[in-house]
């Protein structure tokens, strides 16, 4: 579903990849390894649509993804290495506005997601006082809540704990088994099996 | 494809969502106003505060200080949201980044522009501006201001992406703005000697029509590069 075709990015005058081609089909895990620095974030970016690389096509149900933005990105869920929420609101707050713009849902859905992701304590405290791993969760559910086919995850383990990594191996397992797809970005392994799971190393 | 919802409602929200936060910083948001009005009270204080004088000053120091805070707000526009991640988020939602843009740059105006045109009676009292001028000043910066925003707005998204883009951004801003300082002091101006403003207050009705038509797209094509 979604396909990339020989991409090619340069950073000033530093090329950062080159040549890089791949495919992610319905229910399935592609995890993104290589050292620090290898592109592996600006390659999220490109295949989310944020960046433009100098060469190369990215599409998703066969259109580009440059020219059907809307319909892209209403199927698509990233979640970056800044957590994209206003500190001065809470998770409901932020969730609930996230939401507002993706799809028509009320303040129960928002509920019901949290707690789903075991925040229905902390929903209502201003984001700025939840923990790195509860920042995370809330991440994790704007990609539940928005039903989003296609999660693009950089580096969702970072500042985690041992239940919070079983947390989002979890989500990611119900995510696949309900025919979505993962893109991943981290440098430890993670915990989702199957045949169902695919590795590319960048150098 | 997923049913999302319409302009109309992503628009709201954001407005809602910006007010709402602003309205938790009080402080931060009074800040336009308050230079707004300490450069204009210090002018009778520093000058001989003689009636004919500021009245004869009153058009240029009120336009000149409503312009200046208006650029001292523009820098804050974006900054927080690019930096908390929250516009990344906004790029990727299926809404047009040039709506979500331009309900910020409203919602923005309405916390640093509005407060500017009804503060401006006061002011204009303390400069000695005649009565009769108030409500052609008050109409003209009510066209004014948002232009100011709007302008303001897409050039910082433009320099959002810099770290030390402070000072460009005036560098930007007001060559561009020049018009509408003319055109707002003489508004002030005729209405103060008697004249009909009403081609000055048109003519920035026009501008404002341009801004609100063009800057959005300016705004996102240039956060797109900012984001990048």
């Amino acid at each position: 579903m979604l396909e990339a075709r020989d991409l090619e990015l340069w950073r000033g005058d530093r090329r950062l990849f080159k040549g890089i081609s791949l495919a992610v089909h319905e229910s399935e895990l592609l995890h993104i390894t290589g050292p620090n620095g290898c592109g592996k974030t600006s390659l999220l970016r490109v295949l989310c649509g944020l960046t433009l690389p100098e060469t190369g096509t990215v599409t998703w149900k066969g259109r580009q993804v440059a020219r059907s933005r809307t319909d892209y990105h209403s199927e698509m869920c990233y979640v970056g290495h800044r957590e994209s929420l206003k500190a001065d609101l809470s998770a409901f707050e932020n969730l609930g506005f996230d939401l507002g713009l993706r799809r028509e849902a009320g303040p129960e859905v928002v509920r019901s997601v949290l707690e789903e992701v075991g925040l229905a304590r902390a929903a209502d405290v201003p984001s700025r006082s939840l923990s790195a791993g509860q920042k995370r969760r809330v991440s994790i559910a704007r990609c539940l809540a928005s039903k989003a086919r296609l999660w693009v995850l950089d580096e969702p383990y970072t500042n985690l704990d041992v239940a919070g990594r079983e947390f989002v191996d979890e989500m990611m397992t119900r995510h696949l088994q309900n025919k979505g797809l993962v893109l991943l970005v981290a440098h430890q392994s993670h915990g989702v099996a199957g045949q169902t799971v695919r590795q590319m190393e960048m150098a | 494809m997923m049913d999302i919802p319409g302009l109309g409602t992503a628009f709201v929200l954001q407005v809602k969502r910006d007010l709402q936060l602003a309205f938790r910083h009080v402080g931060q948001l009074a800040n336009p106003l308050m230079f707004f009005i300490m450069v204009t009270t210090l002018f009778p204080l520093a000058l001989n505060p003689m009636p004919r004088l500021l009245e004869a000053i009153a058009p240029g120091v009120l336009w000149v200080a409503a312009l200046l805070a208006s650029l001292l707000a523009a820098e804050g526009l974006f900054r927080q949201d690019v930096d908390d991640g929250t516009m990344e988020q906004l790029a990727l939602s299926p809404q047009p980044l040039a709506l979500m843009l331009l309900a910020k740059t409203i919602a923005h105006w309405l916390i640093t522009g509005l407060p500017l045109v009804i503060m401006s009676p006061v002011v204009g009292y303390a400069l000695f501006l005649p009565r009769d001028a108030v409500p052609t000043t008050m109409i003209a910066l009510a066209l004014a201001t948002p232009i100011l925003n709007l302008v303001g707005g897409s050039m910082a998204a433009l320099t959002v992406g810099l770290r030390r883009g402070g000072g460009l951004l005036s560098l930007l801003i007001l060559p561009i703005v020049m018009p509408v300082l003319i055109f707002g002091a003489r508004a002030t101006d005729m209405a103060m000697t008697g004249v009909d403003p009403a081609g000055a207050l048109y003519l920035l009705a026009a501008l404002l029509l341009l801004a609100v038509s063009l800057t959005p797209f300016a705004m996102a094509a240039a956060m797109r590069i900012s984001l990048d």
